[in-house]
């Protein structure tokens, strides 16, 4: 793990991506930890939509909240919701995916035919539809996203599991009489591992978007509480008169996919044996 | 006669400074007309790179000719320079002058064309034949090396080929333009010893039959004592030794060529086979495994419906006994059902029929009383666990605590097969493939086995590393009185190591006894052909006779029952299959 770290920070899109996330992750700790300059839910009517200055770095919104204290709690709510999402999504992928492998037949069928369905829907709206069924909030639109993500990790998964079901040393373990459990933990998801760190990061981008999505949609976080999507959502009307009530979320959105992006790039580079050469 | 090839102080190199990153330094050699030239070394010797430098097939993979002659002597007498030709004399030179052979068959033929308009094609171009007399020229040119019913396999595409058939097609696109010089690439390393004795049969009788100067690259001295007229030793990108075929194997002058011919087991029709297991009666003897009747068979499916319509009969009424602290040879070819068998015993596939009887262990307390060694020490080994881990897990699985007790135990083993103290906390990738090997033998070993299974256990390891490994499954033998099952198509391996040989052909035995009975008066005439296709040093310009009997089809339709052929018995342990 520290090895991996490391070799990212040597990677040359990896460093930036790495950076990226690292300051993302930082201001959303320290928002939680309630250190944020202003209280993000306080609103101030006389410092209504005030321009960036010394006062308010970010400036402020509508309703005279403080914009860098809100998009610091906002981007620990969207991360908050696409760690947990993709988290979710992976447990599960990565169980369906090596389950399906080693049992084949017809819970191979079964599963990977469900798969098919999920992924023919548009992510957007198969979100959209398990959250009409369940009702809108941010509990919901972690399940919404884990389920929309959970077919790539099986995917995922399932192909090289298929692979090293096949080699000599998951037969060895067979001769020694190595339990089920055992086999599938030990021989076939740890040599998954790095396949599936390349899609987690990637993924998480994919959430983020998502979730602002969501947001936007005003099916995710919900008014008072602040969250990406849902900035942008209230910055919408105020485009001409404010426009860093756009710029200030959008951006800051567009940053973090990116350094999730450049980590996925760089993890997918430094784990693949191949380009791994080339770099040293 | 002028020389066909003079190649003089040839040097290569690669990358973008190739002057700091030789591979070849100054190779000298000549070939005549006719003659055969075998270029032995190691992997890595430079003896590819040397051969590949000859038609500057080289430059392709990323290297360049640094300096030296290549005179090549045309079929009119000119003379060529090779090594500064340009790409466009080049391309008159390779294919119709230098054909070339590579070990691969399959990766050299388009999957997608019949083989027949891959041969047409090249009469078409190099000799600008017509459409009916280029098919024609091909369906002689398959007729010349050898494949039967050669009208009908023109149109069949590579893959329904066996790889020896591949191998021979490829000898007949190489032979098509009649090339003055032909270089052969390790042609038979993946092929079978009875196959490769066909190829080298063919390229024997090719050689008389049109004149070609032949360069013929291997590893295995023993192959080549068979067949080359020089023998020409490399290392490290240098010639260590060359000169005629009986003055480098009889009298080597230098070290290297001396541990090439020491380090590697000769096979010597049954002279050098054990003789240090107590040979009493047999009725008496206690039996360490007893097999009886095993029958493997896999379902073939077709139609619409995938309904079982055959069956492929990997294994037919397998019927033997291991003794305590033997070993027991198990040879035949790829297909022939030998590690179906050992895969049966270990209850790897399910068998159709069949009582595998296994004696427990002195002490009682082991349940697995049989582990297999595999032939891939990197495929049979996680490449995320540590050596520690990989050797506790035979103990978990039986629901053993990893204790003290068992670290110490796996510490001593580590030290038994020769692997370093520190050997436990590291992966599997720092070792070297013999090490590997040596630690997979360390892992079925930890269950305090009676039996071991070895399929292919050394086939996978260079010539030098092969003979240690041997040594010390040997001693373990005596130390453990363990009873070895193993598995090979490598006569040679077998004949050192065996006490006792079964040969199995088309999923049955037909042939089991002791070894160096098998090995010097082989009854079936299965095991005579298998014996007389061993190259060995000991066999000098051996004619390898082209035998193009195939091998039957092991599918059979779904109620069909062999009618096994009666034993003929010699002796108490030796005994065939009687033959129509």
């Amino acid at each position: 793990m520290i090895n991996v770290l490391w070799d990212i920070a040597r990677h040359p899109s990896g460093r930036v991506g790495l950076t990226i996330v690292t300051v993302f992750v930082i201001a959303a700790l320290v928002a939680e930890l309630g250190l944020t300059p202003y209280d993000p839910l306080e609103q101030d009517r006389i410092a209504r939509l005030q321009g960036p200055s010394g006062v308010h770095l970010f400036g402020t919104d509508l309703f005279g909240r403080d914009v860098l204290s809100r998009l610091m709690i906002g981007v620990s709510q969207s991360f908050t919701v696409s760690f947990l999402s993709v988290g979710a999504a992976t447990l599960a992928g990565t169980v369906l995916g090596l389950t399906a492998a080693w049992y084949g037949g017809l819970w191979d069928g079964i599963v990977m035919r469900c798969m098919d369905v999920f992924l023919a829907f548009p992510a957007i709206l198969l979100a959209l539809l398990i959250i009409a069924v369940v009702g809108p909030g941010g509990w919901t639109s972690i399940l919404a996203i884990a389920i929309v993500y959970t077919p790539i990790f099986t995917r995922v998964v399932r192909g090289p599991a298929l692979s090293l079901k096949q080699r000599d040393f998951v037969d060895a373990a067979r001769t020694f009489g190595s339990s089920r459990g055992y086999i599938l933990t030990r021989h076939l998801a740890l040599n998954i591992v790095a396949p599936l760190s390349v899609q987690i990061t990637l993924a998480l981008a994919w959430a983020l978007v998502t979730e602002a999505g969501l947001s936007f949609l005003g099916l995710g976080t919900q008014p008072p509480h602040a969250s990406l999507g849902l900035m942008l959502a209230d910055a919408r009307n105020l485009m001409e008169l404010a426009p860093w009530l756009l710029l200030v979320p959008a951006i800051a959105l567009m940053f973090a996919v990116l350094g999730f992006n450049l980590l996925g790039d760089a993890l997918r580079d430094i784990l693949d044996p191949k380009t791994r050469k080339a770099l040293a | 006669m002028t020389a066909l090839l003079s190649v003089r102080d040839l040097r290569v190199g690669f990358g973008a400074r190739p002057e700091e990153n030789t591979v070849v330094h100054g190779v000298s050699f000549d070939l005549a007309p006719g003659e055969t030239l075998a270029i032995v070394g190691e992997s890595g010797s430079g003896k590819s790179v040397t051969a590949m430098s000859l038609n500057r097939l080289v430059d392709f993979g990323g290297g360049s000719v640094l300096g030296g002659r290549i005179d090549f002597a045309d079929a009119d007498g000119t003379v060529t320079d090779l090594a500064q030709a340009d790409e466009h004399v080049l391309e008159r030179v390779r294919g119709r002058q230098i054909g070339m052979i590579f070990q691969e068959a399959m990766t050299s033929l388009n999957p997608v064309l019949s083989i027949g308009a891959q041969i047409e094609e090249i009469f078409r171009l190099q000799h600008g034949l017509g459409r009916a007399a280029a098919k024609e020229a091909a369906r002689a040119a398959l007729e010349r090396v050898r494949i039967p019913d050669a009208e009908r396999r023109l149109s069949y595409a590579p893959h329904q080929l066996s790889g020896g058939m591949q191998q021979r097609v490829m000898i007949a696109i190489a032979l098509a333009s009649n090339p003055r010089l032909l270089i052969a690439d390790e042609p038979t390393t993946a092929l079978d010893v009875t196959i490769q004795a066909q190829i080298m049969g063919l390229l024997s009788q090719m050689k008389q039959e049109t004149g070609t100067g032949l360069i013929f690259i291997t590893h295995d001295i023993g192959l080549v004592a068979g067949f080359a007229d020089r023998i020409m030793v490399m290392q490290n990108g240098e010639v260590v030794e060359q000169g005629d075929l009986d003055l480098v194997l009889d009298r080597p002058q230098h070290p290297y060529t001396r541990h090439l011919l020491e380090a590697v087991p000769h096979f010597s029709d049954g002279k050098s086979a054990r003789s240090d297991h107590a040979t009493g009666p047999a009725a008496v003897k206690p039996r360490a495994l007893t097999v009886e009747d095993l029958t493997v068979r896999f379902p073939v499916k077709s139609g619409p419906l995938r309904r079982r319509s055959g069956n492929v009969h990997a294994v037919e009424g397998v019927s033997f006994d291991l003794f305590k602290g033997e070993t027991l040879g198990i040879v035949g070819e790829s297909g022939s059902g030998k590690s179906t068998t050992a895969r049966a015993i270990l209850e790897l596939v399910r068998p159709t029929r069949g009582r595998i009887s296994a004696g427990r262990t002195v002490d009682g307390e082991t349940t697995k009383p049989v582990q297999m060694v595999f032939q891939n020490p990197n495929a049979s080994l996680n490449p995320r666990l540590t050596v520690g881990q990989l050797l506790a897990e035979p103990l978990i699985a039986i629901g053993h605590k990893v204790d003290r007790l068992a670290r110490d135990r796996m510490a001593a083993l580590i030290d038994r097969v020769g692997l370093p103290n520190d050997a436990l906390a590291r992966y599997p990738h720092e070792f070297s493939g013999g090490q590997r090997q040596r630690l997979c033998i360390a892992r079925a070993l930890v269950l305090n086995p009676s039996i071991l299974v070895l399929d292919e256990a050394v086939s996978a390891l260079d010539v030098s590393v092969q003979a240690r490994v041997l040594d010390l499954l040997m001693d373990l033998q005596h130390e453990f009185a363990l009873s070895y099952l193993f598995v090979s198509h490598d006569m040679a391996v077998v004949e050192r190591i065996a006490h006792r040989i079964a040969v199995i052909y088309a999923g049955s035995i037909v042939e089991i006894g002791k070894t160096a009975e098998v090995l010097a008066a082989p009854k079936h005439s299965y095991t005579k052909q298998l014996i007389s296709a061993v190259p060995s040093i000991h066999r000098r310009r051996h004619a390898f006779s082209v035998d193009t009997r195939s091998v039957p089809s092991l599918i059979r339709p779904l109620d069909w029952e062999p009618d096994p052929a009666p034993w003929v018995r010699l002796n108490e342990h030796h005994m065939y299959r009687q033959e129509a």
